[in-house]
């Protein structure tokens, strides 16, 4: 009895068929010690996210990767495919990728709608129609080293995605064809969201997929790159939607968002943008109704900005001195978010709308800078009290000497 | 009754249930050497004099001190901004516990210089050891009180440390902290270990000291000991009472200068609240006397052989502190005669170590 349970416990483990990494791959035993670039896919599917996921080189490219022999195992009889045309990649591809049984087996949350966005993104109808010099798949994710998006070194990761839509779009012989513009990639470049993603190292902060779609990526039509923005800056959008320029850059057909702020390019919005010669002024004559309005929004805003930086440095100063003014600045926080609402405001174009929280910020405001005075009159009475004790302890340290001497003086008489 | 009568009557009173002359008599007995390194003597008592100052403000910080992650940085936020004086008090506290140790450090050094550990003061060296062991230990469960970003994760850091001994490092890390982190229960623990146990232990060892130096008396160096004996002199002694005792008092006043001018100028900060989700910020270091320490294991490889950099490290100050306590025992020459010089070099050696290992771990 004892020998048949032996038996069973050591045939168990035998019976577990063995995984894809451990089958045969005559594929990798015969290009890994091959040179250039028949040795190069070997090389690189080391690193391979589906390779780590138990998928081989005969799951895209067919043949019979158990037979050591090439002339049968690279045969067309074995379903050898051998290089895959550009244009066959994204259904090659999707023969995985849009099989939510088989994903899902790895990643239960993966989308599996990638083709079918892609035959509506620029790439996918212009590939259709032929043009091979069109996007798909491996150009993004590269070929037989695909990483996890997660991944730093994927291409795709947010960190490098805008580099990889770079790599075609800032080549000005690559787009000219196209008549694109190629100059994409350098503006995104000194905007606050590249500064937020490459600089402050933020994932969420938007890069070209964020805008475009990913592998529906495409231009986002005039219309709405407003929705485009909104869903970022859904209070912009929102008042942007209730003022008065939205009906009349939809009648002269400009885009929304992109009129003020640019389009890759996009600055941090200042206050200036609303002054004197600014982007207002572009299309507001200063004594015209919208220019001063613009004008009176830039007055409630610089109000504001100019008593929280008197408060600021108040504070700083009281706060460098070594006084406890940590709820103050706490205070102070809350007046920026102010004058935050305040700037967001503007994108109702009317003088109200800015001055409501402006107002609030203002009385923050001198509720902070009447903190920081309280400060510095406790930090000029600690140090009139301070001397004064040091007066007192120097008298009385005068005094003990006078004492210890005069008692010495007696000893020695 | 006129007012000299009346004071002799209150004097008499007490004297006659409290032996006031007796004191009075021993008092006059008592004497200190006076020679060029006398100022030395005098950050034993200023040490004990910050003590008191730290048992005083200590006992005001509980008033309104509330132990728990909820309540304590808020309650040291409500005693800095809210109580009368209480930014005073709570600098004070803060300041004092930094002098005090640094003049026990002081202190401790004297004693090296002028050989006051010798023979029959071992044991007062001893207890004078584990005193300043104590004060450090006061100054790590002090640090995390007011709850703060830099204690808390200074004080992960530190139980971190403990932690890794081997054999009974888990035991201890669970010990202080409480738990696997630090958190509520490492608060209530640091509370209590500061205000109740160190407190007793200190003071208990404080009265073993006090007696022992005061039963043998104040050692005079061999130098000038010798130095005298050559000349056929005794050494010069000073009456303990009123003539030390009075410099000593200035010496006091010159610490609470010292220590109103560090307390008005450049009050304790208070810092950010401890968030323990939050990463921890760059920059952490311990206070000043574990800098040292903290600098030497910053540059120990993470493997030295096949032993770990940071437990070698702590070996080397486990056996570094060992050693150093058992000076009044070590070896002595081959004609019997105590190594002077080596114990100098070797003092002058982790002086030199201390001060440059902080001020690297400072400015690093």
């Amino acid at each position: 009895m004892k020998r048949a349970i032996l038996l069973l416990a050591l045939a168990i483990p035998l019976s577990i068929p063995l995984s894809a990494a451990d089958k045969k791959n005559s594929c990798l035993d015969c290009h890994s010690n091959l040179d250039g670039a028949q040795g190069k896919p070997a090389k690189l599917f080391k690193d391979d996210v589906h390779k780590h996921r138990g998928f081989a080189c005969a799951d895209c490219h067919g043949g019979d990767p158990s037979n050591d022999d090439m002339t049968i195992s690279m045969s067309p009889a074995r379903g050898f495919k051998g290089k895959i045309p550009r244009t066959a990649v994204p259904q090659l591809c999707a023969k995985c990728h849009s099989d939510a049984n088989l994903i899902h087996k790895f990643k239960p949350q993966q989308r599996v709608d990638q083709l079918a966005q892609y035959v509506t993104s620029t790439h996918g109808k212009q590939l259709a129609k032929g043009d091979t010099k069109v996007a798909n798949c491996v150009d993004c994710h590269g070929v037989h080293d695909i990483r996890e998006v997660k991944d730093a070194l994927s291409p795709v990761h947010p960190l490098r995605l805008p580099e990889t839509c770079a790599r075609c779009h800032a080549d000005d012989a690559h787009m000219t064809p196209y008549n694109l513009p190629s100059k994409q990639f350098a503006e995104y470049r000194t905007s606050v969201h590249w500064t937020a993603l490459a600089k402050r190292g933020d994932l969420s902060a938007p890069s070209c997929a964020t805008c475009h779609g990913n592998h529906g990526a495409g231009p986002p039509a005039v219309g709405s790159v407003a929705a485009v923005c909104g869903t970022c800056h859904v209070l912009m959008e929102d008042l942007y939607a209730g003022s008065p320029h939205k009906p009349v850059f939809t009648a002269m057909g400009l885009a929304g968002c992109v009129v003020c702020h640019q389009q890759h390019g996009i600055q941090k919005p200042t206050t200036k943008m609303l002054e004197g010669e600014g982007t207002c002024a572009t299309c507001h004559q200063p004594d015209s109704a919208g220019g001063k309005t613009a004008i009176s929004m830039a007055r409630h805003l610089r109000e504001l900005e100019n008593a929280l930086d008197r408060s600021d440095r108040i504070l700083t100063t009281a706060r460098t001195s070594g006084m406890e003014v940590s709820e103050a600045l706490v205070r102070q926080v809350e007046a920026r978010e102010n004058l935050i609402k305040a700037r967001v405001a503007v994108h109702a174009f009317r003088e109200d709308a800015v001055a409501q929280p402006v107002k609030a910020g203002l009385a923050i405001a001198a509720e902070t800078h009447k903190a920081g005075e309280a400060a510095l009159g406790e930090r000029d009475f600690r140090r009139r009290g301070l001397l004064f004790s040091l007066g007192a302890i120097l008298l009385t340290m005068i005094g003990l000497w006078m004492a210890i001497r005069a008692i010495e003086d007696r000893s020695k008489t | 009754m006129s007012f000299s009568d009346r004071r002799n009557s209150i004097i008499g009173w007490l004297d006659e249930r409290l032996g006031l002359q007796d004191i009075q008599a021993f008092m006059a007995h008592k004497t200190v050497p006076k020679h060029s390194g006398t100022v030395w003597y005098f950050f034993g008592g200023i040490t004990l004099f910050l003590f008191g100052i730290q048992v005083f403000t200590g006992i005001l910080l509980l008033l309104y001190y509330r132990p728990s992650p909820a309540e304590a940085y808020e309650s040291v936020q409500f005693i800095v901004t809210r109580v009368q004086f209480g930014w005073l008090i709570r600098s004070v506290h803060s300041w004092s516990a930094n002098l005090m140790i640094l003049s026990a450090f002081i202190h401790m050094f004297s004693v090296v210089f002028l050989r006051a550990y010798r023979r029959p003061r071992e044991v007062t060296w001893l207890s004078g050891i584990a005193l300043l062991g104590l004060s450090l230990g006061f100054g790590f469960s002090g640090y995390l009180l007011p709850w703060n970003t830099i204690s808390y994760f200074a004080t992960k850091v530190g139980t971190d440390m403990a932690a890794s001994v081997p054999l009974i490092g888990s035991a201890l890390g669970q010990f202080l902290r409480g738990g696997n982190d630090v958190g509520g229960a490492t608060l209530t623990r640091f509370f209590g270990f500061h205000v109740a146990v160190l407190p007793g232990i200190t003071t208990a060892l404080l009265l073993v000291h006090l007696i022992l130096v005061q039963r043998q008396g104040i050692s005079s160096p061999p130098s000038v000991e010798k130095e005298h004996q050559e000349k056929g002199q005794p050494v010069p002694q000073m009456p303990f009472f009123p003539n030390f005792f009075l410099r000593e008092v200035m010496a006091w006043y010159g610490a609470l200068a010292v220590l109103g001018i560090l307390a008005a100028l450049f009050p304790w900060e208070l810092g950010e609240k401890a968030d323990p989700f939050a990463p921890a910020p760059a920059g952490i270091r311990p206070e000043w006397y574990f800098l040292a320490a903290f600098y030497t294991l910053k540059l120990i490889p993470a493997h030295v052989g096949p032993m770990e950099g940071e437990l070698l490290g702590m070996f080397g100050f486990g056996a570094l502190a060992l050693g150093w306590a058992l000076l009044p025992f070590w070896p002595l020459g081959p004609r019997g005669q105590e190594r002077s010089r080596f114990v100098t070099g070797a003092a002058i050696f982790l002086l030199a170590y201390l001060v440059t290992f902080s001020l690297l771990g400072y400015y690093k």
